[in-house]
């Protein structure tokens, strides 16, 4: 069975510190399911059918399962390159991922955004660009068009360490701070950009944390491996945000295991260390999550083998539709310059 | 859209300047659509952006008219984020030459938005963006880079250059759910014209010509129509009859009116307020070369900035940017006339470096 709008991608949870095994058996699903579809992708992308790059976010799952858990189907998100996560944790349709990245009709942007360019309007999912710091912007727009409008929504942007290296980055977060905008901006650091380490981007000590509370900006960092700290910290700043108390940054520290861009990985080309690697699935968001529902006594086996048969079945359906639905036909090239 | 409703040649009677033309445009819009914001630096103070936003702030709020931190692309990614989430923003830039700041979200993002979502959301955006000129404006105040921008598909680049079309095209622009870029020339603000009252729109993408002739046909822009319509008053006299085709409009251009006009006409001058290496020239020529070649009785000219910055001191700057006076010498040059006529362009009798007898600087 396809679930085109799965529930287990974006589980609910109340203010409290998760309790109660349906809800953290749905993190731990929503963590799943987006570990299930990208190590899909990476495994069909050899096959050289989806022809465009793909950047996959296995290792760095529980930002996007735990700020989207905490946020309402009229919140609005924006996100990077690094989106798919974002896009299906929000609610975004799995067949028109794959249908995007898969180059064909179906796709979320009928095949001519590729994977970086994912939306999903009927989630509130605004749009992915790659271009660094531009979610930020994006998103205090968003922001900005909630507080005059007088809504109660509050509006999100995901993005990585490197983002806060542009300029638009300070620009937007400051303009956020002096309109006291409903904005969460939530940060995955995984300390790298494409391949270039922290070492030689910022300097040694850099808390980007401070640098955002200079601008005026409340700011909390967390580990980005533990679903539930990531629960914690975004229903604060999402509450803080709705409430009008103003923007808030996250920071959650992170573990990109694969490669930049593409199915494959570094460690083992010699491009990163490779005693780096046991160490980040020791901290794996499914085993540290796993590891939690274990020791408080949620863990149920043949529940939990249940639900991710089930989102392996909706995977491989959603890619079995894609496969076999049509390319967009050549009239689509010069169609929707201008918005008619 | 509401139907164009262009009453340019049928009203007599009210007057404006190009600048509060602008500023009835944007007044209508806030006051019909209270998803339209305006913002930039300046608009909120006593001077209104040289008088095109004065009075905005009193009339529709501090919530809807705005200035803004010193932020040119982290204010335009806002712009577009407010766009795609429901508003209709106009960002105005005094200056075009800032305004540069913040390309990277013009081109890479509300350029291709609607595109490269395959159609399922929109950036209605609007950016004022103005060129300077004279008065030592220098190299980093008078730039005119229309043709960077109507390179990039997904953009609207509109020049308007009377009061009626400046108002027209604002609200059209506004009105239009794709990011429009206006750029202004500071030479027209102070110039008068007449603009009906009430709400009306000046199609984005159609030039008008806005004095028949049969001999040349000169296409311009902006403030160089000004110019253009100048020369071929003077050529009149010695019995040129020219066409000036105000393009009003360089993306998406209108390529019909121009092989139209020249088709008729025969000739080709035309006059852009940038540099002519790459420029909007180029592209005006290449359309009428492709398109209307048999039609053509000599080679087209081009009247554009030296390919040079633009320097500050009025002695070199008489010498920089062109006006009737190299208009009327290309004109004469298509219809095989000698260039040096002993009639020559007697001049405007102001300073070469001000638009009218009231600018007093300082830009």
């Amino acid at each position: 069975m396809i679930m085109e709008r799965s529930q287990a991608g974006r589980p609910r949870h109340t203010k409290e510190a998760p309790a109660g095994g349906v809800e953290l058996a749905a993190l731990y699903a929503g963590l799943y399911r987006i570990r299930r579809a990208e190590e899909v992708i990476a495994d069909l992308y050899p096959e050289q059918q989806m022809r465009c790059p793909v950047h996959l976010c296995i290792g760095q799952e529980a930002p996007p399962v735990g700020v989207c858990s905490q946020l309402e189907p009229c919140d609005y998100a924006f996100s990077t390159h690094r989106s798919h996560g974002h896009y299906l944790a929000k609610g975004g349709s799995l067949v028109a991922l794959l249908g995007e990245l898969y180059g064909r009709a179906v796709g979320c942007s009928g095949g001519k955004g590729g994977s970086m360019h994912l939306i999903d309007l009927d989630c509130n999912f605004l749009g992915a660009v790659p271009i660094l710091g531009t979610s930020v912007a994006l998103a205090v727009g968003a922001g900005f068009a909630i507080s005059r409008r007088r809504e109660r929504r509050v509006s999100v942007a995901f993005f990585g360490d490197a983002a806060a290296e542009e300029g638009v980055f300070y620009e937007a977060a400051n303009f956020a701070v002096l309109h006291r905008l409903p904005v969460v901006l939530v940060c995955e650091n995984n300390g790298l950009s494409t391949l270039s380490p922290l070492a030689v981007r910022q300097p040694p000590g850099r808390s980007l944390c401070d640098l955002v509370r200079g601008i005026g900006m409340e700011a909390r960092a967390g580990d980005g491996n533990d679903v539930l700290e990531v629960v914690r910290l975004a229903s604060d700043a999402i509450a803080h945000a709705r409430e009008g108390a103003g923007p808030v940054f996250l920071e959650f520290a992170v573990h990109r295991w694969r490669e930049h861009c593409g199915p494959g990985w570094d460690h083992d080309k010699g491009l990163r260390d490779p005693a780096e690697l046991p160490s980040f699935k020791e901290r794996d968001p499914l085993v540290v999550m796993r590891g939690f529902l274990e020791q408080a006594g949620g863990w149920d086996e043949s529940a939990m083998s249940r639900i991710r048969a089930d989102i392996d079945a909706e995977v491989a359906a959603a890619v079995t539709t894609v496969q076999a639905s049509p390319y967009p036909d050549r009239g689509q090239l010069m169609a929707d310059e201008y918005a008619p | 859209m509401p139907p164009e409703t262009d009453a340019r040649h049928t009203a007599a009677g009210r007057q404006l300047k190009y600048c509060h033309a602008i500023r009835e445009a944007l007044d209508l819009c806030l006051a019909a659509d209270p998803s339209v914001y305006v913002m930039g630096l300046g608009v909120t103070d006593p001077k209104g952006v040289f008088d095109s936003t004065s009075g905005l702030l009193e009339r529709h709020g501090a919530d809807r008219v705005l200035d803004m931190p010193a932020s040119e692309n982290g204010i335009a990614g806002m712009a577009i984020g407010s766009a795609v989430a429901g508003m209709r923003p106009v960002i105005v830039h005094q200056r075009m030459d800032f305004a540069i700041l913040c390309f990277d979200q013009l081109v890479n993002q509300a350029a291709k938005w609607h595109y490269m979502f395959g159609g399922k959301a929109r950036v209605p955006l609007v950016m004022r963006m103005i060129v300077g000129r004279g008065w030592g404006q220098g190299s980093q105040h008078a730039q005119s880079l229309q043709s960077w921008l109507a390179h990039v598909p997904g953009l609207k680049v509109i020049m308007p250059a009377t009061p009626h079309d400046a108002k027209g095209m604002i609200i059209a622009a506004i009105e239009d759910d794709n990011p429009v870029v206006s750029i202004e020339h500071r030479w027209l603000f102070n110039i008068d014209g007449p603009v009906p009252e009430g709400h009306y729109t000046t199609e984005i993408g159609k030039a008008r010509v806005i004095r028949p002739g049969k001999d040349v046909t000169i296409a311009a822009v902006s403030h160089m129509t000004i110019e253009a319509v100048r020369a071929a008053e003077f050529l009149a006299e010695e019995g040129i009859d020219v066409e000036v085709l105000d393009l009003r409009t360089l993306r998406p251009l209108d390529r019909e009116a121009l092989v139209e006009s020249v088709s008729r006409t025969g000739r080709i001058v035309v006059a852009d307020t940038g540099w002519k290496t790459f420029g909007a020239s180029a592209e005006i020529v290449a359309t009428v070369t492709e398109r209307a070649f048999p039609a053509l009785r000599a080679p087209p000219q081009r009247i554009a900035l030296a390919d040079i910055s633009s320097p500050s001191t009025p002695a070199l700057a008489e010498f920089f940017f062109p006006g009737v006076g190299e208009i009327v010498a290309a004109c004469r040059s298509v219809m095989g006339l000698p260039i040096l006529s002993a009639r020559k362009w007697p001049g405007s009798g102001l300073p070469h470096d001000v638009p009218d007898n009231a600018f007093r600087g300082p830009f």
